[in-house]
């Protein structure tokens, strides 16, 4: 048999559920009716931190007509399955509350009407305690991290420049078009179903098994079409779906428990903000000496996922670059806010942000004609170079493709003639790691299934969600070029974990790259044993880590991932000196993606990636008051319109791995590392000042601007 | 939500009717505030009735007369935005329409809600105020510099209806709204000009939209410097979600600076 031509991959072929979002046939969580459902809403702390005292149910409302769950209602572990064991699943009586919005109390009613009413007839009693705000005043620490390389105490004094700055970062809410939701069905054999507006099914099955005590088979988790997730349905619907099933267990019938967006943004996760400090020592001709590197990190209330953010954080902290002498030195506190969780970058935006704008202030400060650029190139790791955890960087290495190719495709730039404005530009050089971190991806094993069906199609079984990113056509785009066979005769079992294997959860840039993979071995091998069987036949691949990735989990040495995809931002920015507004004007972006599986989709998830970072640099700002978020409203939390979004242009190098799918790396985080450097160097060049922190909002901008002119009047 | 009676008058004699014998009820025009702060129950106390003035036909439409342009109540942001007569007379009203929320809103929107409603943030109300608008009810005209009386709260009786904004022709207005996002967003400043007579009008600066005096006395003399300088005693800003009291002192001082050495369109 003659080896069959690549067919679909590449190719931009239509979306597998494109025409039924766009024609609105696909049913979200809340389009989907079930017949005798009740609807169900949260009781939220009112206070930051404390004890409760009481709970009353006022005895002149009529609570027959209304289910009421507390703490007592839970069978199993009061207990949110993640990484501790410390957030409950409902705050206990007595009990200790460490956030505003921390659930208390659920209710679940046949009509809203009754549903809202209930809820004004709940009293609860505090006795409050103090709570801790900032970061400078936390004392429990989550984790930390600490990376070595070489020593940076013993060549200090050998730099002929060394250059101190410290960062901050803000929150970030992730503004997934669809709010968090899920519906509860109790079926036969004490098992409840749940479908979910959710990013991992088998997340949210060990939550409801945990809290419910149930059987791998009396969990089933069906994940609805889901309007987005970046990170925001990664852990929290586990919490949405755990209170939809006790609310259904105790009315004996379906209940669904559908966020509005108000409570969606004031009570789930986002962005860790964080403090992180640089001290880079170099040589007077740039050469790089030393980067030593403190990460303070907010957790939040609740570890949830933060010791892995921080981890991936304190990984890409010293950046693209190849520096002999490395310390990083990473720590996770709690507050008493809302926790925050998984948010496309998972902690590379915050240390990336700090890294790229060090290259700047050394440039800077070295003078001498040296410009930010030259100092990448000098610094930028290369082929065979060693990264910051003493992995030696062996292939597809896209650093000086995409630096370059983002010179080469950027404008020539254009002043402004409108006197008050002023027009800058500015640049970044950012990697991120694909996969899971270290050993991650081995202890997961993530599992999917290829089936040959009777009927010449072919079926995938895999656990990993489509959220807008497009998991399920290029799956099939995989598979048809693995098999040799048309697209349409390929097909994706519903993330139903009654049906699928566990492929992991839909995070961390791992699903076209580790999944997808599995998906193209899986499929090959059906395609070699129907050279001697007949369908059906089925295949079931788990990953195996190869023998020449090495982590060590104490010291925080080795391949801490496969493999890095690269991206090269550059920034045109026009700062208003009236208004101090920022507009992002223009924005180049060259990605080193291994291989485009789908183009147009490639593009279209970078895009989006760098505006979701041109928000978070410029407007999407969240203030907070007594421990809650002031911006929890749309129309108080800004997120660019279409009208703020800048030219995008992006440039897809293809710069292939080879254990990827067809060469494929990840790509779906990359695209929020750079752009908030680089619009904040870009706000340096037109102006003159730096802001060394995002959001880059009018108000700071302004401020910025205003200092600098009395500082110059004064020397005059 | 909880029970509202809903009303829907047959033309404006039956609403202003309807509307002085029903207890507890609300105007609703387009509906893009109410319905939001029925939703959120902010309303205290609870309407317990609504009258639906949207579609009375008195209520609509822009046209000249007695040598002023008059728009209608109910008339929607899109319908000014379009009418000829507005963007020939009040083209600085029409810049704000056009900066109010999104499509959506806009075709729904109108004036007599905007003033209704009297938000510091609204966008049309520094322009009205430097148009020397008039605003007509059913039973009298009152100039829109006595409209705002407090926070939320103006000069109208507990049963008058608005029934139609008036402004002079030929007056020359500059509009600037400051709100961080191009579209959708609420002003953290929002300021309309006219050198001749001079008004400085500004929104989101104080618990009313309000007239600067002190600036407008300046600019009477022709001292712009003395009017950017005094605009800020003018001006009672604070420090909210949306933004900071010297955000909005140094914005304005600087938007006014702006707008001053623009020379209008008209």
């Amino acid at each position: 048999m003659c080896p069959a031509p690549v067919t679909a991959v590449g190719r931009s072929v239509p979306r597998r559920e494109g025409a039924d979002k766009v024609t609105g046939r696909a049913r979200y969580t809340d389009d989907i009716t079930v017949q005798g459902a009740w609807s169900g809403r949260t009781i939220r702390s009112t206070i930051a931190r404390g004890a409760i005292r009481s709970i009353t149910l006022d005895p002149a409302f009529d609570w027959s007509r209304v289910v009421v769950v507390t703490a007592d209602d839970i069978p199993g572990d009061n207990v949110v399955q993640l990484i501790r064991e410390d957030q409950p699943v409902l705050a206990p009586r007595g009990g200790e509350i460490k956030h505003k919005e921390e659930p208390i109390l659920l209710l679940a009613a046949s009509d809203r009407a009754t549903l809202e009413e209930a809820a004004t007839h709940v009293r609860i009693e505090y006795e409050l305690a103090n709570p801790v705000f900032e970061i400078g005043s936390a004392t429990e620490v989550f984790s930390t991290v600490e990376i070595t390389k070489g020593d940076v105490a013993s060549v200090e004094r050998t730099a002929d420049l060394v250059v101190e700055r410290e960062f901050r970062v803000g929150l970030q809410e992730q503004l997934y078009i669809e709010p968090q939701g899920a519906i509860a069905l109790p079926e036969a054999d004490g098992a409840f179903r749940v479908v979910g507006s959710l990013q991992c099914p088998y997340y949210v099955h060990r939550a409801l098994k945990r809290a419910l005590k149930l059987t791998d088979q009396q969990a089933i988790v069906v994940q609805a079409e889901t309007g987005g997730g970046f990170g925001g349905k990664e852990e929290y619907p586990s919490i949405v779906a755990v209170h939809a099933a006790l609310l259904a267990r105790k009315a004996g019938r379906p209940v669904r428990l559908i966020y509005d967006r108000h409570e969606d943004l004031a009570a789930t996760t986002k962005r860790h903000p964080g403090v992180i400090r640089h001290r880079t020592g170099v040589k007077k001709d740039g050469t790089l000496v030393f980067q030593d590197i403190e990460i303070v990190l907010d957790g939040g209330a609740y570890c949830t996922l933060t010791p892995v953010v921080l981890s991936r954080a304190a990984i890409h902290a010293a950046g693209a670059y190849s520096c002999p002498n490395v310390r990083i030195r990473a720590r996770a506190v709690a507050t008493n806010t809302p926790p925050n969780g998984a948010f496309r970058g998972f902690g590379a935006p915050q240390s990336l942000f700090a890294a790229e704008l060090m290259v700047e202030h050394v440039a800077e400060q070295l003078g001498g004609g040296v410009s930010s650029v030259d100092l990448r190139r000098k610094w930028m790791l290369r082929l065979g170079d060693t990264t910051a955890t003493g992995q030696v960087l062996t292939e597809s290495v896209g650093s000086e493709l995409v630096l370059d190719a983002a010179l080469k495709a950027a404008t020539t730039f254009q002043p402004s003639n409108i006197p008050t404005v002023r027009r800058g530009r500015g640049l970044s050089l950012v990697f991120h790691g694909s996969g899971f971190t270290g050993s991650g991806e081995k202890k997961l094993s993530g599992t999917i299934a290829m089936e040959a069906l009777a009927d010449g199609t072919f079926r995938i079984l895999t656990a990993s969600t489509e959220i807008g990113q497009g998991t399920k056509t290029i799956f099939c785009q995989l598979a048809a070029d693995a098999l040799g066979v048309p697209l349409e005769r390929v097909t994706i079992a519903p993330q139903d974990t009654s049906l699928v294997p566990d492929s992991g959860p839909t995070v961390a840039s791992r699903t076209a790259m580790i999944v997808g993979r599995l998906v193209q071995e899986a499929a090959a091998e059906i395609k070699q044993r129907l050279q001697r069987e007949r369908p059906p036949l089925r295949v079931d691949k788990s990953y195996i880590q190869p023998d020449s990735i090495h982590w060590d989990e104490a010291t925080y040495r080795g391949d801490a991932y496969p493999v890095y995809a690269w991206a090269c931002t550059i920034a045109d920015v026009d700062v208003d000196t009236t208004t101090g507004e920022v507009r992002v004007t223009d924005l180049v972006t060259a990605v080193d993606c291994g291989k485009a599986l789908h183009p147009v989709m490639a593009e279209g998830q970078i895009e989006g990636g760098c505006l979701q970072a041109v928000g978070w640099a410029t407007i999407e700002e969240i203030k907070m008051k007594d421990g809650g978020y002031q911006n929890d409203r749309l129309a108080t939390y800004l997120i660019p319109t279409a009208l703020d979004a800048p030219r995008i242009r992006t440039v897809l190098i293809e710069n292939p791995y080879s254990r990827g799918p067809f060469g494929a790396k990840g790509i779906g985080e990359l695209p929020m590392d750079g752009p908030a450097p680089a619009v904040i160097a870009a706000i340096h060049d037109a102006t003159g000042v730096w802001l060394d922190e995002v959001p880059a909002t009018p108000e700071k901008v302004l401020a910025a601007l205003n200092g600098a002119q009395r500082r110059e009047a004064a020397q005059s | 939500m909880h029970d509202v009676t809903y009303l829907r008058p047959t033309d404006l004699k039956d609403a202003v009717q309807l509307y002085r014998t029903t207890p507890g009820c609300r105007p609703l025009a387009g509906g893009t505030d109410l319905i939001v702060m029925l939703h959120a129950r902010t309303l205290r106390p609870p309407p317990r009735a609504v009258l639906d003035v949207w579609s009375l036909l008195e209520l609509k439409g822009v046209r000249r007369t007695q040598g002023m342009l008059e728009i209608g109540a109910a008339e929607s942001y899109t319908g000014i935005i379009r009418s000829r007569d507005a963007q020939e007379h009040v083209p600085a009203l029409v810049a704000a329409a056009r900066t109010i929320g999104a499509a959506q809103i806009q075709n729904r929107g109108t004036l007599g809600g905007n003033l209704a409603n009297a938000s510091p943030a609204g966008d049309t109300l520094p322009v009205l105020l430097a148009y020397d608008a008039v605003v007509v009810t059913d039973r009298r005209s009152i100039p829109i510099d006595q409209f705002f009386t407090g926070y939320r709260k103006t000069a109208l009786q507990a049963d008058e209806l608005i029934v139609a904004v008036r402004m002079p022709l030929g007056r020359r207005v500059v509009f600037r709204k400051v709100g961080t996002r191009a579209a959708q967003a609420i002003s953290k400043v929002v300021t309309a000009v006219s050198r001749s007579p001079a008004r400085v009008a500004i929104g989101s600066v104080a618990e009313v939209p309000l007239r600067a005096r002190r600036a407008e006395a300046a600019l009477e003399r022709g001292d712009m410097e003395g009017a950017i300088a005094a605009v800020a005693d003018d001006i009672r800003p604070i420090d909210d979600v949306r933004s900071t009291a010297a955000y909005r002192r140094t914005v304005t001082q600087n938007v006014l600076r702006e707008l001053l050495s623009v020379k209008p369109a008209l």
